[in-house]
C-alpha cells in the first residue's frame, strides 16, 4: 500500500468534490427559481418576469456548464482512485449511481437542451415545463447521490459476505430511506435553495446600487422585487437548513458520536455540555485556551435536551477500540485511534453554521432595506451584494468538509477505512499527475467562469422580446431564437 | 437468461447508444476546422449538435454507473487500470463541454478560436481513446490473480488497440459528416456529403482490418455475423451518401456503429476483461458481477426507465429536426458583449 498515493488521492477527492459542489447548489436552486419566474410570466403575462427568466437563465447556464463537466470526474474517480472501495461496496454503492444517471442525468441534459434551444419551437407551457423537469432531474440526482453518501456515513441494508469479502446489498429500500439520508437530503436541498436565493438577491442588490437598477432607472422596481424574492427564498430556505441541520445533529450523535465529539473537540464526556463559539489555543486540550462558550448548547444540539449527556473523544476512542480493534486506520492514523483531524472538524463545523447565519442576516438586511417601496443606494451595499452569495456557497463547502473529515478514518463507517479504500495498483505518480492536471484545469475554468458570470451579471436583463413560435412553412429562413 | 448475461447485454446497449450518438457529435467537433471555414459555418456545425450533445454524453455516464452497479470488479479494474487514458478522456470531455456553452458568450475572435481548439481536440481525443480502450479490453491486458491491472501505461499502446482507435476515429468522423449532411443546407451540406463518402471508404478499410483481426483472435459465430452486417451497413451508408440520400446514409453509419459495437461485445462474452497473463484471472460476467439481488433491482429500474428515456430523447431529435444553414444563425447573440 502506497501511503503517498493515498494522501494525494484524498486531496484530489477533496478538491474535486468541493469544487463540483460550488456549482451544484446554484444548479439545483436556480433551476427552480428560473422555472418559477417563467411560470409566473406564463400565468400573468408580466414582462418583467420573462426578462428575469432569461437573465437568470443565462447565469444558470454559465454555472451549469461547469457543474456538468466536473460531475463526470466524480463518477470516474471512484474507480480510478478508490478501486478497492469500489470492489468492496460496488454492489450497494453502484446502484444509486446508475439509477442517478438513468433517472436524473438524462432528464436534466435532455430537457435543458430543449429549454435552451426551444424558445421558438415549443408551446410556452411545454417550454416552461422543460425547466421544471430539469429541476426535477437535479432533485433526483441529489437524492441518489446523497443516499450513496449516507450509506458511507451509516451503512444499512447490507450484509458482509465473508466468502466474497465484500458488503452486499440486501435491502435497497433501506439504503434509500436510511435515517441519515432522510435528514441529509432536506438539509442539502434547503441549502441549495438558500444558496440560489442569496445569489439572486446579491445580483439584484448589486444592480440596485451599482448597475441597471440605480435610482431613477426604469428597471429599479424590477430589481427591487427580485432582490426581495431572493432574500425571502434565502430566509425561508435558511430556516429549513437550520431545522433539518438540528435534526441531523441528533441523528449524527446517535450513529457517529465521534463526529459530534470532534465537532466540539470535547475530550471528556460532559453532562450538560457547552458549545464554544471559538477557541484560541490548541483544541486538543493540552494547552491553555481562551474560548467563548454557551452553556448547555452542545447538549441541546446533540440530544435535544439542555442537560443531555454528550460523549467525549477519549471514552469514545476506547469504545471504538473495543468494537473495531487495533487495525483499521493503523497506517494512516495512530493504531486504534478513531479520531478525525480535530482542528479541521472543529472549525469547519463553526464556519458552516457561522457563514449560514451571516447569510441569513444579510437576507434580513436586504428585506429591511427594501421595505415599503424603498430600495438601497449607498456604496456600502455593494459589499453586501458581493458578500451575500458567498456566505451560503462557502457554508456548503464547509458542511461537506465537516461531514467527510468528521467520518475519518472511515470511508464507510465501521466497515472500511479510507486507507483500505484506495486503488492498490495506481502509483503516486499517476495520482499526482491527475491531481495537478485537474487542479490546474479547474483553476483556469474557475477564472473563466467567474469573468463570464460577472460580465453577464453586469449586462443585466435584456429588453422584453415576445417569444414567438417558428413558422417553418411560411418563414423557413427566420433566424433561430437562440444559437450557440 | 442469467441476470449477469442480461446485464452484459444492457451494458453493451449503453455503449452502443453512446457511440452511435456521441459518435456523430465527436465527428462534428472534429470537422469544425475542416467544414467550418468561416465563423457562420462553424456556428452552423456547432448548432446542429447544440441541443443534443449533452444528452448523448449521458450515455457514457450511465454505462459507467451501470458497470459500477452490475459488475463492480470490472468497473474497479478498468478504471484504476486504464488510469491515464481515462484522465485524458476526462480532460477532453471537460474542455469540450465548457467550450460549447462558453464559445458564443464573448464577441472576441481569439476567445472563439481557443474554444474551437477545445472542441476539436476534445472530440478527437476521446474518439481515438475509446477505440484504444476497447481494443485493449478485447485483446486482454495483464490482470493478476487478484483482478488488479498490472500492465502500466505503455502496455496499452499496442498495434491492435491503436488500430481500434483509428477505427473509432474514422467511423465517428464519417458518422459526423453524415450527420452534418443530414442537418444542414447549402454548400456545407454538399461538402459534408462528399467528405463522408471519402472518409467512409477509409473507415471501411480500417474497420474491416480491425474487425477481421478481432474475429480471428477472439471471435464467435455471433460476432462474425454482426461484423459482416456492420461492414455491409457501412458500404450501404456510403453508397446512399453518394446517391445524396442523406437520411439513409446517416442511418447506415448509425447501424454500422451499433452492429460493430454489438459484435465486439459478442466477441468479448463471457469475459468482460480477459487477462493476458498465464497465471492471471480473467474478469467474466460471473466473477465480476454484483449479487443477484442488486441485479434484479437494477433490471426493474432499467426496464421501467430506459423506454421513457428513449421516448423523450427521441422527441428532442424530432423537435430539432429541421436543417440549419448560415442564414438561421442570429446576429443578436454576439452583440452587446463589450
Amino acid at each position: 500500500m502506497d501511503l503517498e498515493a493515498l494522501d494525494i488521492a484524498r486531496w484530489q477527492f477533496a478538491i474535486t468534490t468541493v469544487y463540483h459542489f460550488l456549482f451544484v447548489p446554484i444548479t439545483i436552486g436556480l433551476s427552480a427559481l428560473v422555472a418559477g419566474y417563467q411560470t409566473a410570466w406564463l400565468r400573468t403575462g408580466n414582462e418583467q418576469w420573462l426578462r428575469m427568466t432569461k437573465f437568470l437563465g443565462k447565469l444558470f447556464l454559465i454555472n451549469f456548464a461547469l457543474g456538468v463537466v466536473t460531475g463526470i470526474v466524480q463518477e470516474f474517480q471512484f474507480g480510478m482512485n478508490w478501486s478497492d472501495y469500489s470492489r468492496f461496496v460496488g454492489d450497494i454503492f453502484g446502484a444509486p449511481l446508475a439509477v442517478e444517471g438513468l433517472l436524473a442525468f438524462f432528464l436534466e441534459s435532455t430537457f435543458l437542451g430543449l429549454w435552451i434551444f426551444g424558445w421558438d419551437r415549443l408551446p410556452r407551457a411545454v417550454h416552461a415545463s422543460c425547466m421544471w423537469l430539469v429541476h426535477l432531474g437535479t432533485l433526483f440526482s441529489a437524492y441518489f447521490i446523497l443516499a450513496a453518501n449516507s450509506f458511507m456515513q451509516h451503512p444499512v441494508g447490507y450484509d458482509y459476505n465473508p466468502e466474497t469479502g465484500r458488503a452486499e446489498l440486501t435491502d435497497f429500500v433501506a439504503v434509500l430511506t436510511n435515517k441519515v439520508q432522510m435528514v441529509t437530503f432536506p438539509h442539502v436541498i434547503t441549502a441549495t435553495y438558500m444558496t440560489a436565493g442569496a445569489f439572486v438577491a446579491g445580483v439584484a442588490l448589486w444592480h440596485l446600487v451599482r448597475g441597471k437598477g440605480r435610482e431613477g432607472s426604469e428597471d429599479r422596481p424590477m430589481y427591487r422585487s427580485t432582490a426581495r424574492v431572493g432574500a425571502w427564498v434565502l430566509l425561508v430556505a435558511g430556516l429549513g437548513v437550520v431545522i433539518t441541520g438540528d435534526v441531523q445533529g441528533k441523528v449524527m450523535t446517535e450513529v457517529q458520536p465521534m463526529k459530534m465529539a470532534a465537532a466540539e473537540a470535547l475530550y471528556e464526556t460532559e453532562e450538560p455540555a457547552a458549545f464554544s463559539i471559538f477557541t484560541i489555543g490548541t483544541p486538543d486540550g493540552t494547552s491553555e485556551k481562551f474560548s467563548v462558550t454557551i452553556p448547555n448548547l452542545l447538549s441541546f444540539l446533540a440530544t435535544g435536551e439542555l442537560d443531555g449527556r454528550v460523549e467525549g473523544i477519549n471514552p469514545l476512542r476506547e469504545q471504538y477500540l473495543a468494537t473495531y480493534g487495533e487495525d483499521p486506520g493503523a497506517t494512516y492514523y495512530t493504531a486504534g485511534d478513531y479520531t478525525p483531524y480535530i482542528p479541521l472538524t472543529y472549525w469547519s463545523f463553526r464556519f458552516m453554521m457561522g457563514l449560514g447565519f451571516v447569510g441569513m442576516a444579510g437576507g434580513l438586511a436586504v428585506l429591511w432595506a427594501t421595505r415599503r417601496g424603498r430600495a438601497p443606494t449607498g456604496a456600502r451595499w455593494t459589499w453586501v451584494a458581493v458578500g451575500l452569495p458567498l456566505m451560503p456557497l462557502f457554508a456548503n463547502s464547509f458542511g461537506w468538509i465537516f461531514t467527510e473529515i468528521g467520518r475519518q478514518p472511515w470511508a464507510v463507517f465501521g466497515l472500511m477505512t479510507t486507507e483500505q479504500a484506495v486503488s492498490p495498483t495506481v502509483s503516486a505518480g499517476e495520482v499526482l499527475t491527475s491531481l495537478i492536471v485537474l487542479t490546474a484545469l479547474y483553476g483556469v475554468l474557475a477564472a473563466v467562469e467567474l469573468k463570464l458570470m460577472l460580465t453577464y451579471i453586469a449586462k443585466g436583463a435584456d429588453p422584453y422580446v415576445e417569444p414567438q413560435l417558428r413558422d417553418d412553412d411560411n418563414d423557413p429562413d427566420r433566424p433561430l431564437a437562440f444559437a450557440y | 437468461m442469467e441476470l449477469t448475461t442480461v446485464w452484459f447485454c444492457l451494458i453493451a446497449v449503453l455503449w452502443i447508444g453512446y457511440f452511435a450518438l456521441e459518435g456523430f457529435d465527436f465527428g462534428v467537433g472534429m470537422l469544425l476546422p475542416v467544414l467550418g471555414r468561416e465563423e457562420r459555418e462553424r456556428r452552423v456545425l456547432i448548432n446542429t449538435i447544440g441541443p443534443v450533445w449533452d444528452g448523448n454524453e449521458v450515455w457514457v455516464l450511465v454505462a459507467g454507473g451501470a458497470t459500477f452497479a452490475a459488475f463492480p470488479e470490472w468497473y474497479a479494474t478498468l478504471f484504476s487500470g486504464f488510469y491515464l487514458p481515462l484522465l485524458l478522456i476526462l480532460v477532453a470531455l471537460i474542455v469540450r463541454g465548457v467550450a460549447f456553452e462558453y464559445r458564443a458568450k464573448r464577441d472576441d475572435a481569439t476567445w472563439r478560436a481557443r474554444w474551437d481548439l477545445a472542441i476539436f481536440w476534445g472530440s478527437l481525443l476521446p474518439a481515438v481513446l475509446w477505440g484504444v480502450a476497447f481494443g485493449n479490453i478485447l485483446r486482454g491486458v495483464p490482470i493478476d490473480s487478484e483482478m488488479e491491472y498490472v500492465g502500466g501505461f505503455f502496455n496499452l499502446l499496442n498495434p491492435y488497440a491503436l488500430l481500434g482507435g483509428l477505427t473509432t476515429l474514422t467511423l465517428f468522423l464519417t458518422h459526423g459528416a453524415m450527420y452534418v449532411a443530414l442537418k444542414t443546407d447549402g454548400p456545407i451540406r454538399r461538402e459534408a456529403r462528399s467528405l463522408a463518402t471519402r472518409s467512409g471508404l477509409a473507415a471501411a478499410l480500417v474497420a474491416v482490418v480491425f474487425l477481421v483481426w478481432t474475429q480471428v483472435d477472439t471471435g464467435s459465430v455471433a460476432s462474425g455475423v454482426l461484423f459482416v452486417l456492420a461492414a455491409l451497413a457501412l458500404l450501404a451508408g456510403v453508397a446512399a451518401a453518394g446517391a445524396a440520400r442523406e437520411g439513409w446514409a446517416f442511418l447506415g453509419t448509425f447501424v454500422t456503429i451499433a452492429l460493430a459495437v454489438a459484435g465486439l461485445f459478442a466477441a468479448l462474452f463471457p469475459d468482460v476483461m480477459p487477462t493476458s497473463l498465464v497465471d492471471g484471472t480473467s474478469l467474466t460476467t460471473t466473477n465480476a458481477a454484483a449479487t443477484a439481488y442488486t441485479l434484479k433491482i437494477m433490471t426493474g429500474v432499467a426496464v421501467v426507465f430506459t423506454p421513457i428515456v428513449l421516448v423523450y430523447q427521441g422527441w428532442t431529435y424530432w423537435v430539432f429536426r429541421k436543417r440549419i444553414s448560415v442564414h438561421h444563425i442570429p446576429e443578436a447573440v454576439l452583440a452587446g458583449e463589450r
